[in-house]
C-alpha cells in the first residue's frame, strides 16, 4: 500500500480568550484558531473510527449540518477529506491506488482519493476516517450521486439525495413570497422529513425539535457573521485572501455549522476583521524576521477550485506582483451558500430550514453556473482589476461554463481576465512553469493597462 | 551611443537581439539552448556583441525572457516571452491585432493592442501537441532534417489524417501510416494540418483577425505557414526575423528602460 500511515498528534481541544487584548492576540486568529479547530475536529473522527463508530459523509454544497448535529453525528465532508491528502502533498498517493483499482484518469479527483481512503480502511494524513453510517447528497453536483453510490455498494451505507430546486435559466428563480417558492419549499420540505425519518433510523434517537432549534440558532449566528466577513472584505486594503485564508474559514463554516463552536468562531473572525478595518491591517505574509504587511497592488477575484497541490505556490504567483484575492466563487459554492447571511426563523423552524436551504443552495449552483452576473456586482463592489479563473481537468460541474463566463467578464465588463488549467487534486497535469509564465505575463498586462491610464 | 539587448531563452533555441536607439537591430544570434541554461545565454549575447564588434560596456540595459528568463543571469530585468512576442510583433508589422507565437514547448495566440501592450492571450495546456516539439517527433520518426519538414509536406496531394493530440503517440502514427503505404509528403502535410487545425482553435479564443502576424522557430517552416494561411483564409504577416521576435520584443522594453534613465544592475562576467 503506497498510502502513508502518518501518525496522528494528540492535540487538545484549544481554549481561546472572550475578549481581545491588542493588535498580537487578534491579528492572524481566525486562520491560527482554524487551523486548531480543524485539527480538533478530525481527531474526534479518529476516535470515533477506532471505537468502530461511523460518520454521517456530507457534500459541501448542502450538507444538512443542521439536521445531522440535532442528531449528534460526526460528520465526515469527503471533499474536505481529499483536498487535505492534495495540501499535504500525497493525493498523487491516493489516486494512484483508485487508479490501478480500475477509476479512469479523467473521473474526479476527490472521488478517487476517497476511493482509495476507503480502500485502505480510512487511513488519512489527518488520522483515520470513520467509514460512512449515512450518506446525504445534493443535486448541486453530479457526481455526488454517483460518489454516494459507491459507499451504497462497499458499505451498504443508507443514502438520501435533497433534490433542490434551481434557478431554471438566468434570472428566472422563484423569489420568497411568490406561490413558486412556496411550491418548491414545500417540495424540499417534504425532503427533509424524509431525510429525518431516516436519520431516525439510522441514530435509533428520535428528533428533538427544540434541540433543532439550538442548532439553527447557531446556524443563524454564523450565517450573519460569514456575510458580513465576506463583505468586508471590500475594505482597502484587503484583510483576508480569499483563496487561502478564505479556505480556512470554508473549512469552519462546514465542519462546524450548527455547533457553538462555530457560532463563536465567526463571532471571533468578524472581531478580527472589524479590528483590521478599523486600524487599517491588511494582509500579512511571512518575512524574514515574522509577518510583514502585503503591499497590494491589484485587486483580483478568483474563478473555480484552488489548485491544491501546489497551494501556497499558486497564490505566490499572484501575491509576488502584489495580487490578492478579495473574494473567489468558490467561497459561495463551496460553502453550499451559507455565506449568503440567511437567517431561520426559529419559531417555525423546519418550514424555515427548508426555505433557507433552498436560497442557500440555489445561491451555491448560481455562483458555479451563473457566477459571471455575480461578478458584474462584485467588480464594482469590490473595486476589481481582474478576474482569474481555474477551471480544472476532474470537475466539470465547476468548469464547464467558465470559458462563456470569462468571455462575459472580458468583453462586456472589460476586466482582464486570466485562464489558466490545471486540477485540484493531480499534480500530474499541474505545470507549474506554464502556470507562473502566464501570471507573470497577466500581471505586465496589468502594470501596463495602469500605466497607459495614468497617461 | 547606448544599445539596449533582449534575450530569449527558448526550451530549444537562444536568441540574442541587440538595438540601436533607433530600433534598429544590429547585432543578432541564434544557438541551441542545450542542457546550460545560463551559458546559452551568455554564448548567445556574446556572439550578438561580437557581430557589432562592441562589449557588454556598451548595452545599457538587458531584459531576459523565454522560460530560461531568470538565467539570463546578467539581465537587468524579465519579461515574458508573450509581453515580448506582442511588443516585437507589433513593431515590425504595426497593424498587427493577433500574433501567432508558436515555439518548441508551446504555441501562444496572443490579442495586442497597437501600442504592443497584450489584450489577451491564450497558450496550449499541458501538452506540446500543435507546437514545434510535434514536428521534432515526426521529424525523428521519418529521419528527416526539421529544415526540410515543410517543403517536403508541400508535394503532398492526398494528405493523411493525423488524429493523435499526443506527441509521443504521433511518432506511432507517423509510422502506422508508412506501414500502410503512404507518402511522406503526404503524411508530412497531414501532421502540418493537425497542427494547423489545433493552433486555430487557439487563436479563436482570443479573437482572429485579418493582420495576423505568425512569429516563433516554426513560423520559418513554409509548410506551417501554408497550413495556417489555408485555416485562416488570408495571409499571415510573417517576417525573415520571426524566430527573433521575442528577443527584439526583450529588446525593446530594454531600450525603454535606457531611455527612462534606468541603470544596469549586473554586467555580464566573461570566462
Amino acid at each position: 500500500m503506497a498510502i502513508q500511515d502518518v501518525s496522528q498528534e494528540a492535540i487538545a481541544k484549544p481554549v481561546h480568550a472572550t475578549t481581545m487584548s491588542g493588535e498580537d492576540d487578534i491579528v492572524g486568529r481566525g486562520v491560527k484558531e482554524g487551523a486548531e479547530l480543524f485539527r480538533v475536529w478530525f481527531n474526534e473522527l479518529s476516535t470515533v473510527a477506532e471505537n468502530g463508530g461511523g460518520a454521517a459523509y456530507v457534500f459541501v454544497m448542502g450538507s444538512m449540518n443542521e439536521i445531522l448535529k440535532t442528531f449528534d453525528m460526526p460528520v465526515s465532508f469527503p471533499e474536505v477529506n481529499a483536498l487535505q491528502t492534495a495540501i499535504r502533498r500525497v493525493s498523487r498517493d491516493y489516486l494512484n491506488e483508485a487508479e490501478d483499482y480500475g477509476f479512469s484518469p479523467d473521473i474526479c479527483g476527490y472521488v478517487k482519493a476517497d476511493v482509495a481512503m476507503q480502500l485502505a480502511g480510512g487511513k488519512h494524513p489527518m488520522g483515520t476516517i470513520p467509514k460512512p453510517s449515512i450518506a446525504v447528497l445534493t443535486n448541486a453536483c453530479n457526481t455526488y450521486i454517483k460518489w454516494a453510490e459507491i459507499w451504497e455498494r462497499l458499505h451498504k451505507t443508507p443514502s438520501y439525495t435533497m433534490d433542490i430546486p434551481g434557478t431554471r435559466c438566468i434570472g428566472d428563480k422563484s423569489q420568497p413570497g411568490s406561490e413558486d417558492f412556496k411550491f418548491e419549499a414545500k417540495y424540499v420540505l417534504g425532503q427533509i422529513k424524509e431525510l429525518i425519518e431516516l436519520c431516525e433510523q439510522v441514530t435509533g434517537v428520535k428528533f428533538d425539535i427544540d434541540k433543532f432549534r439550538e442548532v439553527l440558532g447557531y446556524a443563524n449566528r454564523m450565517s450573519d457573521k460569514w456575510d458580513k466577513i465576506i463583505k468586508l472584505n471590500a475594505n482597502n486594503p484587503a484583510m483576508f485572501n480569499a483563496l487561502t485564508d478564505g479556505t480556512v474559514y470554508l473549512g469552519m463554516a462546514n465542519g462546524f455549522r450548527g455547533t457553538e463552536a462555530g457560532a463563536d468562531y465567526f463571532d471571533r473572525l468578524y472581531e478580527e476583521m472589524v479590528y483590521r478595518a478599523d486600524n487599517d491591517i491588511g494582509i500579512r505574509l511571512r518575512g524574514e524576521n515574522g509577518p510583514v504587511e502585503m503591499d497590494q497592488q491589484f485587486r483580483l477575484a478568483f474563478v473555480g477550485v484552488p489548485c491544491y497541490p501546489i497551494f501556497s505556490s499558486f497564490n505566490n504567483m499572484f501575491t509576488d506582483w502584489g495580487g490578492v484575492f478579495v473574494t473567489s466563487s468558490y467561497l459561495w459554492f463551496a460553502s453550499g451558500g451559507t455565506c449568503a447571511g440567511t437567517q431561520y426563523d426559529l419559531d417555525n423552524p423546519l418550514e424555515s430550514f427548508a426555505e433557507g436551504q433552498l436560497l442557500m443552495i440555489r445561491e451555491a449552483m448560481d455562483s458555479m453556473f451563473n457566477q459571471a452576473y455575480t461578478m458584474r456586482e462584485a467588480a464594482k463592489d469590490f473595486d476589481l482589476d481582474g478576474v482569474v479563473y481555474h477551471p480544472i481537468k476532474s470537475c466539470r460541474t465547476v468548469s464547464t461554463g467558465l470559458a462563456d463566463q470569462r468571455r462575459y467578464v472580458s468583453e462586456e465588463l472589460g476586466l482582464p481576465t486570466l485562464f489558466f488549467e490545471s486540477d485540484l487534486m493531480d499534480p500530474q497535469v499541474v505545470s507549474e512553469a506554464q502556470m507562473k509564465n502566464r501570471a507573470d505575463a497577466f500581471f505586465e498586462g496589468l502594470i501596463s493597462r495602469r500605466q497607459q491610464a495614468a497617461v | 551611443m547606448k544599445y539596449s539587448a533582449g534575450v530569449d531563452v527558448g526550451s530549444t533555441q537562444t536568441k540574442a537581439v541587440i538595438i540601436d536607439e533607433d530600433k534598429n537591430i544590429v547585432g543578432r544570434s541564434l544557438i541551441d539552448t542545450g542542457a546550460d541554461v545560463v551559458k546559452a545565454a551568455e554564448t548567445s549575447y556574446q556572439i550578438a556583441l561580437d557581430e557589432m564588434s562592441v562589449s557588454d560596456d556598451d548595452v545599457g540595459y538587458v531584459i531576459g525572457t523565454g522560460y530560461g528568463r531568470y538565467k539570463v543571469t546578467f539581465g537587468d530585468r524579465q519579461v515574458t516571452e508573450i509581453s515580448c512576442h506582442g511588443r516585437g510583433a507589433v513593431h515590425m508589422f504595426p497593424d498587427t491585432k493577433t500574433v501567432l507565437d508558436m515555439g518548441g514547448q508551446d504555441s501562444k495566440a496572443i490579442a495586442v493592442e497597437p501600442t504592443g501592450e497584450i489584450k489577451d492571450f491564450c497558450m496550449n495546456d499541458k501538452c506540446a501537441a500543435g507546437t514545434g516539439r510535434f514536428l521534432g517527433a515526426a521529424s525523428i520518426a521519418l529521419d528527416i532534417p526539421l529544415g526540410d519538414l515543410g517543403p517536403v509536406a508541400l508535394n503532398s496531394d492526398k494528405p493523411v489524417r493525423i488524429s493523435t493530440t499526443c506527441t509521443v503517440f504521433a511518432e506511432a502514427e507517423v509510422l502506422a501510416w508508412l506501414g500502410k503505404g503512404k507518402t511522406v509528403e503526404d503524411i508530412l502535410w497531414g501532421v502540418h494540418q493537425s497542427i494547423a487545425a489545433r493552433t486555430f482553435g487557439l487563436l479563436r479564443r482570443v479573437g482572429i483577425h485579418n493582420e495576423l502576424t505568425f512569429t516563433g522557430g516554426v513560423a520559418k517552416n513554409v509548410g506551417m505557414i501554408k497550413a495556417m494561411e489555408d485555416k485562416l483564409d488570408f495571409k499571415m504577416n510573417v517576417s525573415d526575423d520571426s524566430h527573433y521576435m521575442g528577443a527584439l520584443g526583450a529588446a525593446l522594453f530594454a531600450r525603454d528602460s535606457v531611455l527612462a534613465g534606468e541603470e544596469r544592475k549586473t554586467q555580464m562576467e566573461m570566462a
